[in-house]
Protein backbone atom coordinates (compact mmCIF):
# COMPACT_ATOMS: atom_id res chain seq x y z
CA UNK A 1 0.00 0.00 0.00
CA UNK A 2 2.65 2.34 0.79
CA UNK A 3 6.00 2.02 -0.60
CA UNK A 4 8.59 4.29 0.30
CA UNK A 5 11.47 3.83 -2.47
CA UNK A 6 15.17 5.29 -1.25
CA UNK A 7 14.54 8.74 -0.22
CA UNK A 8 17.36 11.11 0.74
CA UNK A 9 15.64 13.93 2.83
CA UNK A 10 17.84 17.42 3.87
CA UNK A 11 16.98 19.87 6.56
CA UNK A 12 19.07 22.17 4.37
CA UNK A 13 23.06 21.14 4.28
CA UNK A 14 22.18 18.42 6.81
CA UNK A 15 21.00 14.97 5.63
CA UNK A 16 18.36 13.69 7.73
CA UNK A 17 17.64 10.28 5.48
CA UNK A 18 19.72 8.71 3.42
CA UNK A 19 18.58 5.63 0.93
CA UNK A 20 15.52 5.26 3.20
CA UNK A 21 13.12 2.28 1.75
CA UNK A 22 10.15 0.67 3.62
CA UNK A 23 7.15 -0.78 2.86
CA UNK A 24 3.61 -1.09 4.33
CA UNK A 25 0.98 -3.61 3.07
CA UNK A 26 -2.87 -3.90 3.67
CA UNK A 27 -3.70 -4.88 6.62
CA UNK A 28 0.02 -4.58 8.73
CA UNK A 29 0.96 -3.13 11.85
CA UNK A 30 4.73 -1.65 11.11
CA UNK A 31 6.90 -0.40 13.50
CA UNK A 32 9.76 1.90 13.35
CA UNK A 33 12.19 1.98 15.89
CA UNK A 34 15.49 4.45 16.53
CA UNK A 35 16.87 6.85 19.13
CA UNK A 36 16.54 10.45 19.48
CA UNK A 37 17.50 12.21 16.13
CA UNK A 38 17.66 9.44 14.12
CA UNK A 39 14.86 10.59 11.95
CA UNK A 40 11.65 8.65 12.47
CA UNK A 41 9.76 11.83 12.50
CA UNK A 42 11.48 13.59 9.53
CA UNK A 43 10.47 9.98 8.00
CA UNK A 44 6.73 10.40 8.60
CA UNK A 45 6.84 14.70 7.58
CA UNK A 46 8.37 13.25 4.17
CA UNK A 47 5.68 11.04 3.47
CA UNK A 48 3.02 13.76 4.79
CA UNK A 49 4.55 15.92 2.14
CA UNK A 50 5.23 18.73 4.53
CA UNK A 51 9.14 17.48 3.83
CA UNK A 52 10.56 16.86 0.23
CA UNK A 53 12.75 13.83 -0.71
CA UNK A 54 15.84 14.73 -2.73
CA UNK A 55 16.11 11.75 -4.28
CA UNK A 56 14.06 8.63 -4.05
CA UNK A 57 9.93 8.37 -4.50
CA UNK A 58 6.92 7.35 -1.87
CA UNK A 59 4.32 5.47 -3.29
CA UNK A 60 0.60 5.48 -2.23
CA UNK A 61 -1.49 2.32 -4.28
CA UNK A 62 0.13 2.82 -7.13
CA UNK A 63 0.36 7.14 -7.11
CA UNK A 64 3.68 8.88 -6.77
CA UNK A 65 2.78 10.95 -3.81
CA UNK A 66 6.41 12.48 -3.13
CA UNK A 67 5.53 15.67 -4.29
CA UNK A 68 2.07 15.75 -3.58
CA UNK A 69 0.36 18.72 -1.43
CA UNK A 70 -0.38 17.47 2.39
CA UNK A 71 -4.06 17.88 2.00
CA UNK A 72 -4.14 15.54 -1.08
CA UNK A 73 -1.92 12.97 0.75
CA UNK A 74 -4.86 13.21 4.01
CA UNK A 75 -7.48 12.84 1.04
CA UNK A 76 -5.94 9.96 -0.16
CA UNK A 77 -6.22 7.94 2.80
CA UNK A 78 -2.97 8.58 4.99
CA UNK A 79 -3.45 10.47 8.62
CA UNK A 80 -0.57 11.32 10.57
CA UNK A 81 -0.56 11.54 14.28
CA UNK A 82 2.03 13.65 14.85
CA UNK A 83 4.66 14.22 17.67
CA UNK A 84 3.28 16.27 20.26
CA UNK A 85 -0.28 16.27 19.51
CA UNK A 86 -0.64 19.08 17.71
CA UNK A 87 -4.25 19.69 18.65
CA UNK A 88 -5.94 23.07 18.40
CA UNK A 89 -6.18 24.16 22.22
CA UNK A 90 -8.66 26.98 21.97
CA UNK A 91 -11.03 24.90 19.88
CA UNK A 92 -13.49 22.61 21.47
CA UNK A 93 -12.92 18.87 22.00
CA UNK A 94 -16.01 18.27 18.93
CA UNK A 95 -14.21 20.88 16.69
CA UNK A 96 -10.88 19.49 16.86
CA UNK A 97 -12.70 16.28 15.90
CA UNK A 98 -14.39 17.89 13.61
CA UNK A 99 -11.77 19.37 11.91
CA UNK A 100 -10.05 15.94 11.00
CA UNK A 101 -12.73 15.78 8.29
CA UNK A 102 -11.72 17.94 5.61
CA UNK A 103 -13.12 16.64 2.28
CA UNK A 104 -16.08 15.40 0.88
CA UNK A 105 -15.47 11.91 1.41
CA UNK A 106 -15.28 12.23 5.01
CA UNK A 107 -17.55 14.86 5.35
CA UNK A 108 -20.57 12.74 4.03
CA UNK A 109 -20.02 10.43 6.95
CA UNK A 110 -18.59 12.38 9.54
CA UNK A 111 -21.54 11.60 12.06
CA UNK A 112 -20.87 7.85 11.65
CA UNK A 113 -17.49 8.17 12.10
CA UNK A 114 -17.55 10.47 14.82
CA UNK A 115 -19.90 7.60 16.50
CA UNK A 116 -17.15 5.47 16.09
CA UNK A 117 -15.05 7.81 17.46
CA UNK A 118 -16.15 8.08 20.64
CA UNK A 119 -16.75 4.35 21.03
CA UNK A 120 -13.25 4.08 21.09
CA UNK A 121 -12.64 7.23 23.16
CA UNK A 122 -15.63 7.91 25.81
CA UNK A 123 -13.41 10.27 27.28
CA UNK A 124 -13.33 12.38 24.25
CA UNK A 125 -17.54 12.11 24.05
CA UNK A 126 -17.53 13.20 27.70
CA UNK A 127 -15.43 16.09 27.09
CA UNK A 128 -16.85 17.16 23.69
CA UNK A 129 -17.52 20.38 24.39
CA UNK A 130 -14.14 21.11 26.49
CA UNK A 131 -11.20 23.39 25.33
CA UNK A 132 -8.83 20.82 24.04
CA UNK A 133 -6.22 22.78 25.33
CA UNK A 134 -7.67 21.84 28.82
CA UNK A 135 -7.42 18.21 28.68
CA UNK A 136 -4.80 16.27 29.90
CA UNK A 137 -1.47 14.99 27.65
CA UNK A 138 -3.68 11.70 27.38
CA UNK A 139 -6.29 12.67 26.44
CA UNK A 140 -4.98 15.19 24.13
CA UNK A 141 -2.84 12.24 22.72
CA UNK A 142 -6.56 10.33 22.11
CA UNK A 143 -7.93 13.44 20.36
CA UNK A 144 -5.00 13.93 18.49
CA UNK A 145 -6.04 10.24 17.45
CA UNK A 146 -9.76 10.53 16.98
CA UNK A 147 -9.03 13.47 14.62
CA UNK A 148 -6.93 11.41 12.44
CA UNK A 149 -9.92 8.58 12.60
CA UNK A 150 -12.05 11.82 11.14
CA UNK A 151 -10.23 11.19 8.10
CA UNK A 152 -10.79 7.64 7.49
CA UNK A 153 -7.73 6.67 7.14
CA UNK A 154 -6.29 3.48 4.78
CA UNK A 155 -2.78 4.01 6.68
CA UNK A 156 -2.32 5.57 10.24
CA UNK A 157 1.18 7.08 11.03
CA UNK A 158 1.78 7.25 14.64
CA UNK A 159 4.96 10.13 15.57
CA UNK A 160 5.04 8.16 19.41
CA UNK A 161 1.71 7.92 20.73
CA UNK A 162 3.05 6.86 24.58
CA UNK A 163 5.44 9.48 24.72
CA UNK A 164 5.23 11.14 28.13
CA UNK A 165 2.11 8.72 29.04
CA UNK A 166 2.04 6.62 32.79
CA UNK A 167 2.68 2.96 32.46
CA UNK A 168 -1.64 2.04 32.43
CA UNK A 169 -2.41 4.94 29.95
CA UNK A 170 0.84 3.14 27.53
CA UNK A 171 -0.95 -0.09 27.53
CA UNK A 172 -4.24 1.37 27.12
CA UNK A 173 -2.71 3.20 23.73
CA UNK A 174 -1.25 0.53 22.18
CA UNK A 175 -4.45 -1.65 23.24
CA UNK A 176 -6.67 1.15 20.97
CA UNK A 177 -4.09 1.06 18.53
CA UNK A 178 -4.33 -2.90 18.14
CA UNK A 179 -8.36 -2.16 18.23
CA UNK A 180 -8.14 0.26 15.38
CA UNK A 181 -5.80 -1.94 13.49
CA UNK A 182 -8.78 -4.52 13.50
CA UNK A 183 -11.08 -2.48 12.08
CA UNK A 184 -9.12 -2.61 8.85
CA UNK A 185 -6.62 0.50 9.04
CA UNK A 186 -3.14 -0.21 8.19
CA UNK A 187 -0.91 1.34 11.18
CA UNK A 188 2.71 2.81 10.83
CA UNK A 189 4.00 2.88 14.44
CA UNK A 190 6.64 5.16 15.57
CA UNK A 191 7.87 3.84 19.17
CA UNK A 192 10.51 4.83 21.78
CA UNK A 193 8.85 1.74 23.53
CA UNK A 194 10.68 -0.37 22.13
CA UNK A 195 9.13 -3.76 23.44
CA UNK A 196 5.59 -3.11 23.30
CA UNK A 197 5.87 -1.80 19.60
CA UNK A 198 7.56 -4.68 18.49
CA UNK A 199 4.92 -6.85 20.04
CA UNK A 200 2.34 -5.98 18.51
CA UNK A 201 3.59 -5.29 14.75
CA UNK A 202 3.78 -7.62 11.92
CA UNK A 203 7.24 -6.19 10.90
CA UNK A 204 9.74 -3.84 12.33
CA UNK A 205 12.42 -1.51 10.43
CA UNK A 206 15.52 0.11 13.06
CA UNK A 207 16.30 3.86 12.00
CA UNK A 208 19.58 4.76 12.93
CA UNK A 209 21.79 8.27 11.72
CA UNK A 210 19.33 8.41 9.20
CA UNK A 211 19.53 5.21 7.65
CA UNK A 212 17.83 1.58 8.21
CA UNK A 213 19.78 -0.78 9.58
CA UNK A 214 17.71 -3.88 10.16
CA UNK A 215 14.15 -4.62 9.18
CA UNK A 216 12.43 -8.10 9.90
CA UNK A 217 8.91 -9.25 11.94
CA UNK A 218 8.34 -7.96 15.02
CA UNK A 219 9.43 -11.43 16.92
CA UNK A 220 12.67 -11.61 14.65
CA UNK A 221 13.77 -8.05 16.32
CA UNK A 222 12.58 -8.67 19.24
CA UNK A 223 14.91 -11.46 19.82
CA UNK A 224 17.56 -9.87 17.92
CA UNK A 225 20.77 -9.28 20.11
CA UNK A 226 22.06 -5.96 18.44
CA UNK A 227 17.88 -4.47 19.54
CA UNK A 228 18.09 -6.08 22.75
CA UNK A 229 21.27 -5.05 24.05
CA UNK A 230 21.02 -1.09 22.10
CA UNK A 231 17.58 -0.80 22.78
CA UNK A 232 15.99 -2.91 25.17
CA UNK A 233 19.24 -2.72 27.79
CA UNK A 234 19.10 -6.58 27.94
CA UNK B 1 -16.90 71.18 34.03
CA UNK B 2 -20.49 71.13 31.99
CA UNK B 3 -21.74 68.07 32.68
CA UNK B 4 -23.66 67.77 29.11
CA UNK B 5 -20.39 68.40 27.82
CA UNK B 6 -19.02 65.36 29.28
CA UNK B 7 -21.98 63.34 29.00
CA UNK B 8 -21.47 64.48 24.93
CA UNK B 9 -17.87 63.50 24.73
CA UNK B 10 -18.53 60.18 26.58
CA UNK B 11 -21.01 59.05 24.05
CA UNK B 12 -19.30 60.36 21.09
CA UNK B 13 -16.42 59.02 22.34
CA UNK B 14 -17.88 55.38 22.60
CA UNK B 15 -19.13 56.04 19.52
CA UNK B 16 -16.03 56.32 17.73
CA UNK B 17 -14.49 53.69 19.76
CA UNK B 18 -16.43 51.06 17.66
CA UNK B 19 -15.14 52.06 14.59
CA UNK B 20 -11.64 51.94 16.59
CA UNK B 21 -12.76 48.53 17.33
CA UNK B 22 -13.50 47.28 14.28
CA UNK B 23 -10.41 48.34 12.79
CA UNK B 24 -8.44 46.92 15.55
CA UNK B 25 -10.27 43.41 15.22
CA UNK B 26 -9.04 43.44 11.02
CA UNK B 27 -5.27 44.04 12.41
CA UNK B 28 -5.57 41.54 15.64
CA UNK B 29 -7.34 38.98 13.15
CA UNK B 30 -4.13 38.98 10.81
CA UNK B 31 -2.16 38.55 13.98
CA UNK B 32 -3.68 35.90 15.78
CA UNK B 33 -4.06 33.96 12.84
CA UNK B 34 -0.35 34.66 11.06
CA UNK B 35 2.00 36.08 13.62
CA UNK B 36 2.13 39.12 11.70
CA UNK B 37 1.66 42.95 12.51
CA UNK B 38 0.09 44.42 9.27
CA UNK B 39 2.03 47.93 9.47
CA UNK B 40 -0.07 48.96 5.82
CA UNK B 41 -3.17 48.34 7.48
CA UNK B 42 -4.78 52.00 7.60
CA UNK B 43 -3.37 52.57 4.38
CA UNK B 44 -5.46 49.70 3.08
CA UNK B 45 -8.65 51.58 4.98
CA UNK B 46 -7.59 54.18 3.03
CA UNK B 47 -8.50 52.51 -0.16
CA UNK B 48 -11.53 51.50 0.69
CA UNK B 49 -12.17 54.94 1.45
CA UNK B 50 -11.27 56.15 -1.82
CA UNK B 51 -13.28 53.46 -3.20
CA UNK B 52 -16.27 54.58 -2.11
CA UNK B 53 -15.49 57.96 -2.19
CA UNK B 54 -15.30 57.31 -5.60
CA UNK B 55 -18.24 55.59 -6.36
CA UNK B 56 -20.18 58.17 -3.94
CA UNK B 57 -19.35 61.13 -6.70
CA UNK B 58 -19.16 59.03 -10.16
CA UNK B 59 -22.49 57.45 -9.41
CA UNK B 60 -24.08 58.68 -6.21
CA UNK B 61 -23.82 56.17 -4.41
CA UNK B 62 -24.47 56.50 -0.77
CA UNK B 63 -21.14 55.37 1.44
CA UNK B 64 -23.77 53.32 3.36
CA UNK B 65 -24.35 51.11 0.25
CA UNK B 66 -20.81 50.95 -1.24
CA UNK B 67 -20.13 49.46 1.81
CA UNK B 68 -19.94 45.79 1.07
CA UNK B 69 -18.35 46.78 -2.64
CA UNK B 70 -15.24 48.93 -0.90
CA UNK B 71 -14.48 46.33 1.68
CA UNK B 72 -14.58 43.70 -1.18
CA UNK B 73 -12.12 45.26 -3.00
CA UNK B 74 -9.80 45.65 -0.23
CA UNK B 75 -10.40 42.08 0.28
CA UNK B 76 -9.17 41.28 -2.63
CA UNK B 77 -5.98 43.87 -2.04
CA UNK B 78 -5.73 41.67 1.32
CA UNK B 79 -5.85 38.37 -0.75
CA UNK B 80 -3.10 39.52 -2.67
CA UNK B 81 -0.97 40.70 -0.98
CA UNK B 82 -0.82 38.01 1.35
CA UNK B 83 -0.37 35.01 -1.30
CA UNK B 84 2.11 37.32 -2.97
CA UNK B 85 4.25 39.10 -0.31
CA UNK B 86 2.89 38.05 3.53
CA UNK B 87 3.44 34.00 2.74
CA UNK B 88 6.99 34.54 2.04
CA UNK B 89 8.08 35.99 4.74
CA UNK B 90 5.98 34.09 7.43
CA UNK B 91 9.33 32.08 8.78
CA UNK B 92 11.29 35.16 8.61
CA UNK B 93 12.48 36.93 12.09
CA UNK B 94 9.69 39.63 13.22
CA UNK B 95 12.35 42.42 12.41
CA UNK B 96 11.99 41.50 9.04
CA UNK B 97 8.73 41.11 8.37
CA UNK B 98 8.35 44.75 9.70
CA UNK B 99 9.99 45.97 6.09
CA UNK B 100 7.73 44.44 3.48
CA UNK B 101 4.63 45.65 4.83
CA UNK B 102 5.28 49.10 6.02
CA UNK B 103 6.79 49.24 1.82
CA UNK B 104 3.56 48.37 1.01
CA UNK B 105 1.50 50.66 3.43
CA UNK B 106 3.77 53.36 1.61
CA UNK B 107 3.55 51.96 -1.58
CA UNK B 108 -0.33 52.12 -1.01
CA UNK B 109 -0.39 55.54 0.43
CA UNK B 110 1.88 56.90 -2.71
CA UNK B 111 -0.79 55.19 -4.89
CA UNK B 112 -3.10 56.94 -3.28
CA UNK B 113 -1.44 60.23 -3.55
CA UNK B 114 -0.94 59.50 -7.38
CA UNK B 115 -4.20 58.67 -8.41
CA UNK B 116 -6.52 61.14 -6.02
CA UNK B 117 -4.24 63.98 -5.30
CA UNK B 118 -3.22 65.17 -1.81
CA UNK B 119 -6.12 66.93 -1.36
CA UNK B 120 -8.14 66.81 1.95
CA UNK B 121 -11.85 65.46 0.34
CA UNK B 122 -15.38 65.39 2.49
CA UNK B 123 -18.02 63.90 0.89
CA UNK B 124 -21.59 65.87 1.43
CA UNK B 125 -23.62 63.10 1.98
CA UNK B 126 -27.16 62.52 2.58
CA UNK B 127 -26.46 61.97 6.54
CA UNK B 128 -23.31 63.88 7.27
CA UNK B 129 -24.85 66.46 8.68
CA UNK B 130 -27.86 65.25 10.45
CA UNK B 131 -28.04 65.32 14.25
CA UNK B 132 -30.28 63.76 16.73
CA UNK B 133 -31.17 65.89 20.20
CA UNK B 134 -31.29 63.10 22.90
CA UNK B 135 -32.24 65.37 25.85
CA UNK B 136 -29.57 67.46 26.25
CA UNK B 137 -27.14 65.73 24.34
CA UNK B 138 -26.49 65.59 20.71
CA UNK B 139 -25.40 62.88 18.44
CA UNK B 140 -24.22 62.71 14.92
CA UNK B 141 -26.29 60.49 12.87
CA UNK B 142 -23.55 59.24 10.28
CA UNK B 143 -21.70 58.71 13.75
CA UNK B 144 -24.56 56.57 15.20
CA UNK B 145 -24.77 54.37 11.96
CA UNK B 146 -21.00 53.54 12.08
CA UNK B 147 -21.06 52.54 15.63
CA UNK B 148 -24.60 50.28 15.16
CA UNK B 149 -22.70 49.03 11.67
CA UNK B 150 -19.58 48.63 13.30
CA UNK B 151 -21.23 46.31 16.32
CA UNK B 152 -23.04 44.52 14.11
CA UNK B 153 -19.88 43.51 11.43
CA UNK B 154 -17.93 42.76 14.17
CA UNK B 155 -20.51 40.31 15.61
CA UNK B 156 -20.32 38.93 12.11
CA UNK B 157 -17.26 38.42 12.06
CA UNK B 158 -17.68 36.32 15.15
CA UNK B 159 -20.30 34.29 14.37
CA UNK B 160 -18.55 33.44 10.97
CA UNK B 161 -14.85 32.58 12.99
CA UNK B 162 -17.54 30.70 15.28
CA UNK B 163 -19.74 28.70 13.18
CA UNK B 164 -19.00 28.24 9.24
CA UNK B 165 -16.48 26.03 8.10
CA UNK B 166 -13.63 28.58 6.94
CA UNK B 167 -13.68 30.21 9.82
CA UNK B 168 -12.89 26.74 11.97
CA UNK B 169 -10.46 26.65 9.97
CA UNK B 170 -9.21 30.32 10.02
CA UNK B 171 -9.39 29.20 14.19
CA UNK B 172 -7.44 25.99 13.76
CA UNK B 173 -4.64 27.43 11.45
CA UNK B 174 -4.01 30.13 14.15
CA UNK B 175 -3.92 27.35 16.76
CA UNK B 176 -1.75 25.16 15.53
CA UNK B 177 0.01 25.47 11.87
CA UNK B 178 1.25 22.03 11.59
CA UNK B 179 -1.64 20.58 13.28
CA UNK B 180 -3.89 22.76 10.57
CA UNK B 181 -1.32 21.10 7.35
CA UNK B 182 -1.70 17.67 8.92
CA UNK B 183 -5.96 17.69 8.77
CA UNK B 184 -5.77 18.61 5.20
CA UNK B 185 -6.42 22.07 5.03
CA UNK B 186 -5.10 23.85 2.71
CA UNK B 187 -3.24 26.81 5.05
CA UNK B 188 -1.60 28.93 2.85
CA UNK B 189 -5.01 30.18 1.17
CA UNK B 190 -6.61 30.04 4.74
CA UNK B 191 -4.15 32.42 5.25
CA UNK B 192 -5.27 34.86 1.93
CA UNK B 193 -8.53 34.40 3.37
CA UNK B 194 -7.44 35.57 6.57
CA UNK B 195 -5.21 38.50 5.44
CA UNK B 196 -8.10 39.54 3.09
CA UNK B 197 -11.08 39.17 6.04
CA UNK B 198 -8.79 41.91 8.26
CA UNK B 199 -8.24 43.70 5.28
CA UNK B 200 -12.38 44.24 4.62
CA UNK B 201 -12.74 44.35 8.17
CA UNK B 202 -10.73 47.63 8.56
CA UNK B 203 -11.63 48.61 4.83
CA UNK B 204 -15.27 48.54 6.11
CA UNK B 205 -14.65 50.99 8.95
CA UNK B 206 -12.86 53.29 6.71
CA UNK B 207 -16.10 53.63 4.75
CA UNK B 208 -17.95 54.40 8.26
CA UNK B 209 -15.63 56.78 8.93
CA UNK B 210 -15.93 58.34 5.36
CA UNK B 211 -19.03 60.78 6.55
CA UNK B 212 -17.05 61.82 9.89
CA UNK B 213 -13.58 63.06 8.88
CA UNK B 214 -12.30 64.62 5.81
CA UNK B 215 -10.26 62.00 3.76
CA UNK B 216 -6.84 62.46 2.40
CA UNK B 217 -4.28 60.24 1.12
CA UNK B 218 -1.75 60.59 4.28
CA UNK B 219 -4.27 59.55 7.33
CA UNK B 220 -3.54 56.25 7.02
CA UNK B 221 -0.44 55.67 9.22
CA UNK B 222 -2.83 57.48 11.98
CA UNK B 223 -4.97 54.66 11.80
CA UNK B 224 -2.51 51.67 11.74
CA UNK B 225 -1.09 53.21 14.78
CA UNK B 226 -4.48 53.73 16.63
CA UNK B 227 -4.94 50.18 15.49
CA UNK B 228 -2.02 48.77 17.01
CA UNK B 229 -2.55 50.50 20.21
CA UNK B 230 -5.43 49.04 20.70
CA UNK B 231 -4.68 45.90 20.23
CA UNK B 232 -2.56 45.82 22.38
CA UNK B 233 -4.59 47.45 24.93
CA UNK B 234 -6.65 44.39 24.40
CA UNK B 235 -4.50 41.76 23.82
CA UNK B 236 -2.62 40.51 20.60
CA UNK B 237 -4.69 38.49 18.67
CA UNK B 238 -7.51 38.39 20.99
CA UNK B 239 -10.55 39.75 19.03
CA UNK B 240 -12.99 40.72 22.42
CA UNK B 241 -9.74 42.51 23.28
CA UNK B 242 -9.81 44.74 20.26
CA UNK B 243 -13.15 45.42 20.81
CA UNK B 244 -13.18 46.69 24.18
CA UNK B 245 -9.75 48.22 23.67
CA UNK B 246 -11.32 50.26 20.95
CA UNK B 247 -13.79 51.80 22.89
CA UNK B 248 -12.21 52.39 26.10
CA UNK B 249 -9.63 54.55 23.62
CA UNK B 250 -12.23 56.05 21.59
CA UNK B 251 -13.70 57.53 24.86
CA UNK B 252 -10.50 58.16 26.60
CA UNK B 253 -9.73 60.12 23.47
CA UNK B 254 -12.73 62.07 23.52
CA UNK B 255 -13.13 62.66 27.03
CA UNK B 256 -9.45 63.62 27.11
CA UNK B 257 -10.49 66.95 24.87
CA UNK B 258 -12.06 67.88 28.45
CA UNK B 259 -8.72 68.50 29.41
CA UNK B 260 -6.54 68.93 26.86
CA UNK B 261 -6.19 70.80 22.73
CA UNK B 262 -7.78 68.20 20.37
CA UNK B 263 -4.19 68.58 18.62
CA UNK B 264 -2.82 66.33 21.47
CA UNK B 265 -5.13 63.71 21.18
CA UNK B 266 -2.31 61.13 20.74
CA UNK B 267 -1.22 62.48 23.97
CA UNK B 268 -3.69 60.23 25.08
CA UNK B 269 -3.20 57.06 23.58
CA UNK B 270 0.30 56.68 24.08
CA UNK B 271 0.24 57.31 27.62
CA UNK B 272 -2.49 54.72 27.63
CA UNK B 273 0.13 52.52 25.89
CA UNK B 274 2.86 53.68 28.47
CA UNK B 275 0.59 52.71 31.15
CA UNK B 276 -0.46 49.65 29.60
CA UNK B 277 3.13 47.92 28.90
CA UNK B 278 4.26 49.15 32.16
CA UNK B 279 1.09 47.00 34.12
CA UNK B 280 -0.47 44.46 31.99
CA UNK B 281 2.35 43.88 28.86
CA UNK B 282 -0.36 40.97 28.02
CA UNK B 283 -3.27 43.60 27.27
CA UNK B 284 -6.39 43.61 29.12
CA UNK B 285 -7.78 40.55 27.97
CA UNK B 286 -4.35 38.56 27.51
CA UNK B 287 -3.08 37.50 23.99
CA UNK B 288 -0.97 35.32 21.75
CA UNK B 289 2.80 34.71 22.21
N1 LIG C 1 13.40 21.55 11.48
C1 LIG C 1 14.64 21.01 11.51
N2 LIG C 1 15.69 21.74 11.06
C2 LIG C 1 16.93 21.21 11.07
N3 LIG C 1 17.22 19.99 11.50
C3 LIG C 1 16.22 19.22 11.97
C4 LIG C 1 14.88 19.70 11.99
N4 LIG C 1 14.09 18.74 12.52
C5 LIG C 1 14.92 17.70 12.79
N5 LIG C 1 16.19 17.99 12.47
C6 LIG C 1 17.35 17.08 12.61
O1 LIG C 1 17.12 15.93 11.82
C7 LIG C 1 17.50 14.76 12.51
C8 LIG C 1 16.33 13.80 12.62
O2 LIG C 1 15.30 14.41 13.40
P1 LIG C 1 13.93 13.70 13.72
O3 LIG C 1 13.07 14.69 14.39
O4 LIG C 1 13.42 13.07 12.49
O5 LIG C 1 14.37 12.58 14.74
P2 LIG C 1 13.49 11.55 15.56
O6 LIG C 1 14.00 10.21 15.22
O7 LIG C 1 12.06 11.80 15.33
O8 LIG C 1 13.90 11.90 17.04
P3 LIG C 1 13.01 11.95 18.37
O9 LIG C 1 12.95 10.56 18.89
O10 LIG C 1 13.80 12.83 19.27
O11 LIG C 1 11.68 12.50 18.03
C9 LIG C 1 18.03 15.23 13.86
O12 LIG C 1 19.44 15.26 13.77
C10 LIG C 1 17.47 16.59 14.03
O13 LIG C 1 18.37 17.40 14.77
MG1 LIG D 1 10.54 12.46 16.48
Amino acid sequence: MLRVEGIDVYYGDLQALREVSLEVNRGEVVAVIGSNGAGKSTLLRTVSGILRPRRGQIMFNAANISQARTSRIVEQGISHVPEGRQIFPTMTVLENLEMGAQFPRTQKVQQETLAQVYAIFPRLKERRSQKAGTLSGGEQQMLAMGRGLMARPALMMLDEPSLGLAPLLVSKIFEIIQHIHRQGTAILLIEQNVFHSLKIADRGYVLENGQIVLSGSGRQLLENPHIRKTYLGL
Amino acid sequence: MDPHLALQLIIQGILLGGIYGLIALGLSLIFGVMGVINFAHGQMMVMAMYVSYWLFILLSLDPYLSLVGAAAAVFVLGYLIQATVVNRILDYPEAMQVLPLVAMGLILENMALLFWGPDHRSPQTALSLQTLWVGPVMIDVSRLIAFVLAIAITILIFIFLKKTNIGKCIRAAADNRTGAILVGIDVDRIYNTSFALGAATTGAAGVLLLPLMPLSPHMGHDFTLTAFIVVILGGMGNLIGALVGGLILGLAESVATLFLPATLKQVVSFSLLVVIMLFRPQGLFGGKK
